[in-house]
């Protein structure tokens, strides 16, 4: 670790080069190439599972086993009429899907996609002869970058809903702004003890530090900011059981029921590439991103790869799984009623994860002090049980006063 | 843990081989491999109301007596029916006059079955087929030629239809529920006339005898 701030990217330092623009210029088409197809072969994905776990078949006509059902889908939605309502805030509903289809995107770039991480080499390529990581940028505020992306996205939703003059994608982008401002709190306190646990913000550093299956941050946080973190974070990707924004047999089709064509297009590629993104951070932040899996001294390695490409090739089995899993919740999960989904946020993910983030500082203080463990995690349990207590006293005397009001619920 | 019980059906049905999909049009596999398997379709229901056809008596004279009964009833106004007085010598129906023109216009026909419930002679009956995507107007209008059957008994096929086994054979006989005016005391008893090429079509049987197999 050295004191001086970091660089974005190591091979940036010392002047600008032809070699490493070309780099950087390869990077990113790869990134956004790579981010395009995922999404068409998400689509697919989900499709695919969900029509399994539906005892159907799924798409299965265009295309080997249909995958190429969402490339004819788009082609299809570009051809389409492009509508603009009468009543539409014309610039606002043009701007609107730019502005949830771009920071999908953005926020892919800080994911560490693969590279070489066996033997302490950090996720460092070898690239026409530049040392690099396979990330588009590694910013030394990585996360909140991340957390900073997802935040622009609401406002495509919101404002899509509001441009369009008309009044169920207005009700969709009001869900949708009260709903993702709910949820981003738990989300940044969920990320506060990976934060606490890693001492970076840094993505390549976050996955540096998780070399062996018990340095997995969803180990060494203890489980519950990972629940909470994924609870959150489909609540923030507006999919199911939290697609209260899109809630079709409520909201005819929520925030994008006046767009059409290659507007509603992009809105549905965003969405997709949210959830592939918010899969990856979910494995950088708590799984390893990249690392290999290794149970002690011993690496699973795969065999006849070479190290550089086993990164991307772990990277994408554990985003697989994560996927599979959002998949699997919308099979399983009704929709959250809007109170309910109220509820569990502000009164169930928010503390939580406050008080297990309290936890986790207390006990780091109590190291660095010197205390006794046991005495420190008795005395936290203590608090956060005292908290919880003035937590439901306080609802229930809401509670009270509502019904003496006379509302009724 | 009863909230997470529900991850294990979706779970379990994912692994669960048999699909309720029947794969319609077989799709590429079926037109690469003209492997038959693949291009199912289940089998249709018996009443299913499918494009008409215009039949004839066992003696082969039609059944058509140009009342324009069902042109009246047509809710969509899409039958056009002029009769016309039988020649004595070589009449063409056993009545006084006969069906001269037929037409039913298919974009506008919504297969109500109305004109075959007002039909006195069950001269207009309806298929099982229903896939017949025409490509132009002119297709769209079927006249009395198209929609009579031929000299077996069975409905022409045009070139843009997609018969299938057994959407020809029943084209009438189930016309009628369970009897005329849905009385249970015409169950079991034959009430409409012979065919070309079937004869007379088997009773409906009881329905609580139905009921029972179908149970």
């Amino acid at each position: 670790m050295t004191p001086r701030l970091p660089a974005v990217d190591p091979m940036l330092e010392g002047g600008l080069l032809w070699a490493p623009l070309l780099v950087v210029l390869v990077k990113v088409l790869v990134v956004f190439l790579v981010g395009l197809v995922a999404t068409m072969l998400m689509v697919w994905f989900e499709r695919k599972v969900i029509a399994g776990m539906q005892n159907r078949i799924g798409p299965n006509k265009a295309g080997p086993f249909g995958l190429l059902q969402t490339l004819a889908d788009g082609t299809k939605l570009f051809m389409k009429e492009d509508l603009i309502p009468e009543r539409a805030d014309r610039f606002v509903f043009k701007l609107a899907p730019y502005l949830a289809f771009v920071p999908a995107f953005l926020a892919f770039a800080i994911i560490p996609l693969g590279g070489d991480w066996s033997n302490g080499k950090a996720g460092m390529v070898t690239l026409f002869g530049q040392q690099t990581r396979l990330q588009l940028a590694d910013p030394p505020v990585g996360v909140l970058f991340a957390l900073a992306i997802s935040s622009i996205a609401v406002y495509g939703i919101m404002l899509a809903g509001w441009s369009s003059g008309s009044k169920y994608p207005l009700l969709g982008s009001v869900r949708a702004s009260a709903q993702m401002v709910s949820y981003e709190a738990a989300l940044g306190l969920s990320l506060g003890a990976v934060l606490l646990v890693a001492g970076t913000l840094s993505t390549s550093g976050i996955v540096g530090q998780q070399v062996t299956l018990g340095d997995w941050n969803v180990i060494t946080t203890g489980f519950v900011p990972f629940i909470v973190f994924l609870i959150a974070a489909t609540a923030e990707l507006n999919r199911p059981p939290f697609d209260l924004v899109e809630a079709e047999q409520e909201l005819v089709g929520g925030f994008n029921t006046e767009y059409a064509s290659i507007r509603f297009a992009l809105f549905f590629l965003a969405e997709f590439m949210n959830t592939i993104t918010m899969s990856a951070l979910i494995v950088t932040l708590f799984f390893g991103g990249p690392q290999p899996v290794s149970i002690g001294s011993t690496v699973l390695d795969i065999p006849f790869l070479p190290g550089a490409l086993e990164g991307t090739v772990w990277l994408l089995l554990k985003v697989l799984v994560f996927l599979y899993v959002y998949v699997w919740f919308r099979a399983t999960l009704p929709r959250f009623r809007y109170d309910q989904l109220m509820d569990l946020g502000w009164k169930l993910l928010i503390p939580a994860s406050l008080g297990w983030f309290m936890l986790l500082a207390a006990q780091r203080v109590g190291n660095r002090a010197g205390w006794d463990r046991w005495t420190v995690t008795l005395v936290t349990a203590l608090v956060i049980v005292g908290a919880y207590a003035l937590l439901q006293a306080a609802l229930k005397v809401s509670r009270d006063n509502r019904e003496r009001d006379g509302a009724g619920f | 843990m009863g909230y997470l019980g529900g991850f294990l059906v979706t779970l379990r049905q994912h692994g669960y081989r048999k699909k309720v999909t029947t794969e319609y049009s077989g799709g590429r596999v079926w037109r690469r491999k003209k492997d038959d398997s693949r291009d199912r379709k289940i089998d249709k229901p018996e009443r299913l109301h499918g494009r008409h056809v215009l039949n004839r008596y066992e003696d082969g004279m039609e059944k058509c007596i140009g009342c324009e009964l069902c042109a009246g009833v047509c809710p969509a106004r899409c039958i056009y029916v002029r009769g016309r007085d039988n020649d004595p010598d070589n009449p063409t129906s056993p009545g006084e006059r006969f069906g001269f023109v037929y037409e039913i216009n298919y974009l506008r026909c919504i297969h109500c079955d109305l004109c075959v419930e007002a039909c006195p002679t069950e001269a207009i009956t309806e298929s099982k087929l229903f896939e017949f995507s025409f490509t132009n107007r002119q297709d769209a209008i079927y006249t009395k030629d198209e929609l009579l059957v031929d000299d077996a008994g069975h409905p022409r096929q045009l070139p843009w239809e997609d018969w299938r086994e057994g959407e020809d054979t029943h084209t009438s006989g189930w016309m009628r529920a369970t009897a005329p005016s849905g009385d249970a005391g015409f169950e079991g008893v034959v009430s409409w006339s012979g065919e070309l090429g079937h004869g007379v079509r088997a009773p409906e049987p009881v329905q609580s005898e139905r009921d029972a197999e179908d149970n």
